[in-house]
C-alpha cells in the first residue's frame, strides 16, 4: 500500500457531519481530491450539496470529522484565499448596485489592506481575469444588466482574480448560453493544466460525463465515489435520486 | 405682514436662521440625516428594514432609564438596542417561532416596557419628545453626544465601507476569503443602534426607522452604482431634513413628521420618475428609449 501524504491532496474531507439545530444535513461524508482533478457533485435538492460546499469554505461548522485543505485547516485556507466559491445565479442578488469590475475586485479583498484599496497588482489581476472570461466590454456594467451567462462569467472571473487553487462551483452550467458554456469548458481545461482542483455541483448528467474525472454521488451521505466511468452507473444514479429511474433523468429535460 | 415674508424665497430661508434654536436644529438634523442616510444604503440592500424598526423601538426603555439615572441617554439606548438584537437572535435559535414574529414580539415588548417606565418614573421626561422627536429643543449636552456618536458611526462606516458592501452582497465569499463576517454583522448592528439613538432626536422613536430606510430606498431607484447610492441617500436625507424643518417652522407643523414626510415625497418622486426604474421613466420623455 502507498503511504498517504496529506500534502498531496487539495481537499481531504474525512467523515464530516453537518447539522443545523439538530437536523442532520450531511453525515459521514468523505472526499479526497488531488491537484488537477475535476469532480462532479451530484445529488437531489436537499441532498447536502450546498452544505458540503459550505463545510469546505467554513461557512458552516462541521459537528464531526476533519477537513484539510492543502494539508491545512479550513481557517488557514480562508486566510490564504485557497478556495474560491462561484455561487449559482439564484444565490446572489442580481439587483445589487454593483459593476462587473467591482465584483471581480472582491476576489482580491482577502489580500488587500483594511480599506481594500487596490494596488497596481490587484488592478492587473482583475483586468486579466475579466479578459479571460471575455467581459472586457462590460467592465462598468451593473450586474443587473448582464445576461445569466455573463453574470456567471463575472463570478468565474472573481475566482480567477482570487488566484485560488480550489474552485467550488454551484451549478455552473444552469441558465447559461452556449457561448458561456463553451467558455467555461475551455477554462476548465486551462484550470486543470494549471493544477487547480474543481468541485462542481450539477443536475446535468451529460456535463458530468463530459468534464468530470471523478464523481461524488450524495444523498445526505456519500452514495458512491470514484472515477466517473466506473461510478456513474444507472444503478448508482437511481439510488442517489431515491429510486427515480435514470431514463427519466436523462430525458429531454437534461 | 406674515404673508409678505412668503413673497421672497430669500426671507423664507434666512428669517428662521435669525433664531438660535433654528440654526442648531438645522445643523443637528442635517448631521443626523447624513449619518442615517449613509447607513441606509446598507440596511436597504441587506433587507434589514424590520431590524431597523425593531432596534429603534427597543431603545425606548434605555432612554427612560438613562434619564432617570442621570446618565447620557445614548448609553441607555445603545445597551437596549444591542440587547434587543441579542434577544431576537437567542429566541430565534432556541425556539421554532419564525424570525419576523420574534422581531415583532421583542421590539413591542421593549417598547411597552419603555412606556410603562415613563408612567412609573415621575421625572421630567417628556414622553412626547421621545416619541416624536424635538429637534427644536435640543440641549447642549445632547448636541455634544449627537456630534460624538455621528462622527463615530461615520468613521466606522467609512473604514469598513467596502467590507460591509461585500457582507451585504455576498457574505459567503467574504467568509471564504477570510474576512470576519461575524464582526461585520455586529458592526452593522452597532451602527444601526447608534444611528437610531441620534435619529430619534430629530424625528422620534416612532419615525426613526424612516430615516434608516427611506433615503436608501430612494437612492436604490436612482442608481446602479453603490457609491452613488450612498451619496444620493445622504443628500436626499439632508435635503428632507432641511425642507421638513423649514416647513414646520413656517406652517407650525410637527417637525419630526415633516422631515419624514419630505423623505416620503422624495421617494414617491423617484418611484414615479426615476430614469430607469421609475414608473414613468423620465429618460423616455427626454431622450427616447430603445
Amino acid at each position: 500500500m502507498e503511504t498517504i501524504n496529506y500534502q498531496n491532496f487539495r481537499i481531504e474531507a474525512e467523515n464530516i457531519c453537518v447539522d443545523y439545530n439538530g437536523k442532520v444535513a450531511l453525515y459521514d461524508a468523505n472526499l479526497r481530491l488531488q491537484p488537477g482533478q475535476i469532480c462532479g457533485l451530484v445529488g437531489m435538492n436537499g441532498a447536502g450539496k450546498t452544505t458540503f460546499f459550505n463545510a469546505l469554505t467554513g461557512f458552516v461548522n462541521i459537528s464531526k470529522g476533519k477537513i484539510r485543505i492543502n494539508g491545512e485547516s479550513v481557517r488557514s485556507a480562508q486566510k490564504d484565499q485557497t478556495i474560491a466559491y462561484v455561487p449559482q445565479n439564484e444565490g446572489i442578488d442580481s439587483q445589487f448596485p454593483i459593476s462587473v469590475w467591482d465584483v471581480v475586485m472582491m476576489g482580491r479583498y482577502g489580500s488587500m489592506n483594511i480599506f481594500r484599496s487596490p494596488r497596481e497588482s490587484d488592478v492587473q489581476a482583475v483586468k486579466d481575469a475579466i479578459e479571460r472570461v471575455d467581459l472586457t466590454d462590460h467592465l462598468s456594467t451593473p450586474i443587473g444588466n448582464l445576461s445569466g451567462g455573463q453574470r456567471k462569467r463575472t463570478f468565474l472571473a472573481r475566482a480567477i482574480a482570487q488566484r485560488a487553487s480550489i474552485l467550488l462551483l454551484d451549478e455552473p452550467f444552469s441558465g447559461v448560453d452556449i457561448r458561456t458554456e463553451k467558455l467555461i469548458s475551455e477554462l476548465f481545461i486551462q484550470f486543470k493544466n494549471e493544477g487547480k482542483t474543481i468541485l462542481l455541483s450539477t443536475h446535468d448528467m451529460i456535463h458530468v460525463r463530459e468534464f468530470c474525472d471523478l464523481v461524488l454521488l450524495i444523498n445526505k451521505t456519500v452514495v458512491a465515489y470514484g472515477e466517473t466511468s466506473e461510478v456513474f452507473t444507472p444503478e448508482n444514479i437511481t439510488t442517489t435520486f431515491g429510486g427515480i429511474s435514470p431514463d427519466f433523468l436523462f430525458g429531454p429535460e437534461s | 405682514m406674515e404673508f409678505c415674508s412668503f413673497l421672497t424665497l430669500d426671507s423664507f430661508i434666512t428669517d428662521p436662521l435669525t433664531h438660535d434654536f433654528m440654526r442648531k436644529a438645522l445643523l443637528m438634523s442635517s448631521l443626523v440625516a447624513a449619518v442615517c442616510g449613509f447607513l441606509s444604503s446598507y440596511l436597504t440592500l441587506k433587507g434589514w428594514a424590520l431590524m431597523g424598526d425593531a432596534v429603534s423601538h427597543s431603545v425606548m426603555p434605555g432612554v427612560v432609564v438613562a434619564y432617570a439615572l442621570g446618565l447620557p441617554f445614548s448609553l441607555g439606548a445603545f445597551i437596549f438596542g444591542v440587547g434587543s438584537v441579542a434577544l431576537i437572535g437567542f429566541i430565534k435559535q432556541k425556539s421554532r417561532v419564525k424570525e419576523d414574529t420574534v422581531i415583532g414580539l421583542v421590539f413591542t415588548g421593549f417598547f411597552a416596557l419603555g412606556i410603562v417606565l415613563v408612567s412609573k418614573i415621575k421625572s421630567n421626561i417628556d414622553l412626547h419628545s421621545i416619541l416624536f422627536g424635538s429637534p427644536l429643543g435640543i440641549s447642549l449636552s445632547d448636541v455634544k453626544q449627537t456630534i460624538f456618536i455621528s462622527l463615530l458611526v461615520v468613521i466606522l462606516l467609512s473604514i469598513f465601507r467596502k467590507d460591509l458592501m461585500l457582507y451585504c452582497f455576498d457574505p459567503r465569499h467574504a467568509k471564504t476569503v477570510g474576512i470576519n463576517v461575524f464582526f461585520l454583522h455586529y458592526l452593522l448592528l452597532t451602527c444601526l443602534s447608534l444611528a437610531a439613538v441620534v435619529g430619534l432626536q430629530s424625528v422620534g422613536i416612532i419615525l426613526v426607522v424612516a430615516m434608516l430606510i427611506t433615503p436608501g430606498a430612494t437612492a436604490y431607484l436612482l442608481t446602479d452604482k453603490f457609491d452613488n447610492m450612498t451619496v444620493i441617500s445622504v443628500l436626499s436625507a439632508i435635503i428632507s431634513s432641511l425642507i421638513g424643518i423649514y416647513v414646520s417652522f413656517w406652517f407650525d407643523l410637527e417637525t419630526g413628521g415633516s422631515i419624514v414626510l419630505a423623505q416620503t415625497f422624495i421617494f414617491l418622486f423617484a418611484f414615479l420618475f426615476a430614469p430607469r426604474y421609475g414608473i414613468f421613466k423620465l429618460k423616455k420623455l427626454f431622450v427616447g428609449y430603445k
